[in-house]
């Protein structure tokens, strides 16, 4: 495909955006849209966009978004009816900026819970804006009155000036705000951070696991969604000449959730869409079917039916019949990642593998110190000593119970340890965290899979290869991560490894249980471990794909420090050069394969003392 | 205005505030800690109860049959909305839980609006509690009085089926563990239209009792469910006891700072909280568990 026939289809959506908020004005009036319709369309889908970001892509469901809305528009139309500001773009951005910093508040506070409680927190949180505007800041905000005389903006061209004072003039200046925000929000999408909030939306733990610093992730995304509020708080109060305290009331945090859901989520366009649906039926069933205030009711069972049964709203209903009637084939992704199918290289040849610089450091790549770990009355780990050399293949077997998993979190910092120290290429990693560690070049492949399940393989390597490449955490908010250098190598050498070339492009959900299995090996890989920990890799296989992925971990584990837990012996004593033996919650015994299958107590220990020698 | 009476009054009044936020609370947090869902339509079931019982009122003159109106047009409408709707998101990400139900909050908002109107509606309080009663040190509405006695007597009967009966062991098991629940035979999907039932039935009852003071008006819920959201995180989600002690918190505070300056009251609460929240991110009474 020539480059510039794909550049234009990726821009697609926004060119159709402006084709069409540049034939609406002539169409939309006959099915009686007003312009001031139109022009409160265009400030919800704007408003929406960002709570798109928060809630679509990032996960994170805030019924506070009014909080935002209402101080970006009181603090735009306080500087310029009270303070004397005479530039309107300023006074937005000022607005914005407040917003948004507003945003970074009150996401300290939210983000310290999730699901309900994150829910439950901001619309407290809202209500607390809103008191603030009603009452103690009156005197600035005008209270229950609002801020009338608000001015539009003026734009000196040289050779006109254009003074956008309502209706249709209005709707234009609108218009580009609204596809700025889109243009930039896009380009946020298929951002690296565009991709780890799908990642954290997905699964927040593994993100975490994979080396993305999630609050910070989280927060930004907030912080974000506030300012994409503020903005269009800001512009409603131009639009309108007045700044209605009512901004800021649940009322319209509940809209903008609506509108969102009802347009679909993760689409970006949806809130546009939802925002057209509500405000036309809001015009439509009260003064054209007279039914006065009950039009809520209309839309309160529309909203209903919408998430019990078109869960993905209009966009996403539209995109699933679409796809359907053209290939008769599953709905995309829920978050279709723009770009996605751009990374793919031409060649399928592997790439060599980029390495970290090699550490200075030539003692043992891991030690572990008295370590234990209590839960309750249980002593699940007792004091364990535990030393692993740099490009040893170990292997660590015990019976069930034994504390074998237990002792794999606390060496990748999931939990902490209830005493004792762990020392990683001989720095200190007790209680940094499994972010810390993963960064650090550590790092496990879980027992049960930890994917994130709606994207595709080759997505899901590519978050982990994002965290390799870019640190824990990185403000690149309009990067396409193909530019990254490294980044498609490292994404295409890990799928090559674990053999799902192949099958890249195939959604989680679709693939076969070996091959997750091996998807999970390949998440650890790509975060280009110097440590690499297997917790069960061989864990529900048949035969047949365990004989495989024994000849995969021989071929990963050349040149890698690797320790593996597993319960087929067979397998493991064929693997590894060393095995340490796990006991309730003590180390039985350590040594070579052929020593421990000869061990006595290791035979006792597996079956329970009945074997007579 | 600060003065001994006045701080009295007040806070018998935050009492009075704190045992009805108390019932609707609990009501919240045994849905959510039995079902795992968070129900938004909470407040407006709290304002229709008080709509069911002020019409039985009408057409009875009764107290009581308002409030058993009330309490069981409730219980009956929070049955049916499990059966129809809530059964079916068991199985979908909270957050499809939670839009539902805001979704149906507002349903039943505008049914009322649209059968009763935006004005409000009222009813007086009963005959053997009207007037005023002399405490000695200060002189306090006899009904207000009465409340706090009938929402204690309430939360007493809330406490016994969910400690002291079987259904409650099985709740309570059913909070621990759903699907161990499940497994030993016993119909967890039925525990969990009681349990909704149960919840809902105590916000229609506070709707009720909350009438003789407050009048009405379609809207009255969703103020009232923030306030609830804030007790149970201050008590600690999916805890009765927390909800007993967050709703009491609360209530003194609404009502206490009232008195220095009334538009602070509300900023002073969401503040208790943030602070729980910092300090106890479980809050008081809660456990590690959901959430």
């Amino acid at each position: 495909m020539a480059p510039s026939l794909r550049g234009f289809r990726a821009l697609a959506p926004e060119t159709s955006i402006v084709l069409v908020l540049l034939v609406a004005p002539f169409a939309l009036p006959y099915i009686g849209l007003v312009p001031d319709t139109m022009n409160r369309i265009l400030v919800f889908g704007l408003f929406g966009i960002g709570f798109d970001l928060l809630f679509g892509y990032a996960g994170m469901l805030s019924f506070g978004q009014s909080a935002f809305f209402g101080t970006g528009g009181f603090v735009a139309a306080y500087l310029l009816t009270q303070a004397g500001l005479t530039s309107v773009m300023l006074g937005l951005l000022v607005g914005t900026i407040a917003a948004a910093f507003a945003g970074y508040l009150v996401g300290l506070i939210a983000l310290r819970r999730t699901g309900i409680y994150f829910a439950m927190i901001t619309v407290a949180i809202a209500e607390v804006f809103f008191f603030m505007e009603n009452s103690p800041l009156s005197s600035f905000t005008g209270g229950e009155n609002g801020l009338p005389g608000v001015p539009a903006p003026t734009f000196n061209l040289g050779f006109m000036t254009i003074h956008p004072t309502g209706g249709w003039s209005m709707y234009g200046f609108l218009a580009i705000c609204y596809v700025v925000g889109i243009v930039v929000a896009r380009r946020i999408v298929a951002s690296p951070v565009g991709r780890v909030w799908v990642a954290i939306r997905e699964n927040p733990l593994r993100a975490a696991a994979v080396g993305h610093n999630v609050h910070a992730y989280k927060l930004l995304a907030f912080v974000i969604a506030a300012a994409y509020a503020g903005f269009a708080g800001g512009l409603l109060g131009v639009m309108q000449g007045y700044m209605p305290p009512d901004a800021f009331t649940f009322d319209t945090s509940g809209q903008v959730i609506m509108m969102t859901v009802i347009g679909g989520l993760a689409t970006l366009f949806g809130p546009l869409v939802g925002a057209a649906v509500w405000l036309y039926l809001h015009d439509f069933l009260q003064a054209g079917l007279g039914l006065g205030a009950s039009w809520r009711l209309v839309l309160g069972l529309v909203f209903v039916l919408l998430v019990t049964f078109l869960r993905r709203g209009i966009l996403g209903g539209v995109a699933d019949l679409y796809a359907r009637l053209r290939r008769g084939v599953a709905a995309p992704d829920l978050a279709p990642v723009p770009g996605a199918r751009d990374m793919a290289p031409e060649s399928s040849a592997l790439a060599p593998q980029p390495t970290r610089p090699i550490p200075t450091y030539d003692g043992p790549i891991l030690v572990a110190r008295g370590l234990s770990k209590r839960f309750g009355g249980l002593l699940a780990n007792d004091s364990i000593d535990f030393e692993v050399q740099q490009g040893e293949l170990r292997g660590v077997i015990g019976p069930n119970g034994a504390g074998k998993t237990t002792f794999f979190k606390m060496l990748t910092c999931e939990i902490p340890p209830s005493s004792g120290s762990i020392l990683f290429e001989g720095r200190d990693i007790t209680g940094r965290g499994v972010t810390e560690v993963c960064q650090a070049g550590l790092t496990k492949s879980y027992q049960v899979n930890q994917l994130f399940n709606r994207l595709t393989a080759r997505q899901n390597v590519l978050i982990a290869a994002l965290a390799e490449r870019r640190g824990s955490f990185r403000l690149d908010l309009l990067r396409d991560p193909a530019g990254i250098p490294g980044l498609i190598e490292l994404v295409e050498h890990t799928l090559g490894l674990v053999e799902l070339t192949s099958r890249a492009d195939v959604s989680v959900s679709d693939l076969a249980y070996g091959e997750k299995r091996r998807l999970e090996i390949g998440l650890a890989l790509a975060t280009s471990p110097a440590l690499l920990l297997l917790d069960e890799p061989l864990a529900g296989m048949s035969p047949r794909e365990r004989a495989e992925t024994v000849k995969l971990l021989k071929s990963i584990g050349r040149g890698r420090t690797t320790i593996i837990i597993d319960h087929d012996m067979d397998a493991l004593f064929e693997l590894v050069g060393r095995v340490t033996v796990l006991q309730e919650g003590k180390i039985l015994v350590e040594g070579a394969p052929d020593e421990i299958k000869a061990s006595a107590i290791v035979q006792e220990a597996y079956l329970g003392g009945v074997l007579v020698p | 205005m600060l003065s001994w009476p006045n701080f009295l009054a007040q806070t018998f009044n935050g009492l009075v505030l704190g045992a009805l936020l108390a019932l609707l609370s609990s009501g919240l947090t045994i849905i959510y800690g039995t079902l795992g869902v968070l129900n938004l339509a909470h407040g407006a079931m709290f304002m229709v109860g008080g709509y069911a019982g002020v019409v039985a009122y009408q057409y009875t003159g009764s107290y009581l049959v308002a409030v058993a109106a009330g309490a069981g047009f409730v219980l009956l409408l929070g049955i049916a909305m499990e059966q129809i709707v809530i059964r079916h998101f068991y199985d979908r990400p909270d957050e499809d839980q939670i839009l539902v139900t805001f979704g149906l909050g507002i349903v039943y908002v505008e049914v009322v609006r649209f059968l009763f109107g935006s004005l409000s509606q009222s009813m007086p309080p009963p005959s053997w509690a009207a007037g005023i009663t002399s405490l000695g040190f200060m002189i306090y509405p006899t009904y207000r009085l009465a409340v706090v006695g009938i929402v204690a007597l309430a939360l007493l009967v809330l406490y016994l089926v969910l400690y002291r009966s079987r259904l409650g062991m099985i709740v309570r098991a059913g909070i621990e563990d759903s699907v161990m629940v499940d497994s030993l035979g016993i119909n967890i999907m039925r525990v969990f239209m009681v349990v909704f039932g149960i919840g809902s039935m105590a916000a229609g009852f506070a709707g009720i009792v909350n009438v003789p003071i407050a009048p009405i008006t379609p809207d009255i819920g969703e103020s009232i469910l923030v306030e609830a959201f804030v007790v149970v995180v201050i008590g600690g989600v999916g805890s009765f006891p927390g909800a007993i002690l967050g709703g009491l918190i609360a209530g003194e505070i609404l009502s206490l700072t009232s008195m220095i300056d009334p538009s602070y009251s509300q900023v002073m609460l969401f503040a208790v909280m943030t602070l729980v929240l910092m300090l106890r991110p479980h809050g008081l009474l809660g456990s590690q568990g959901r959430a």
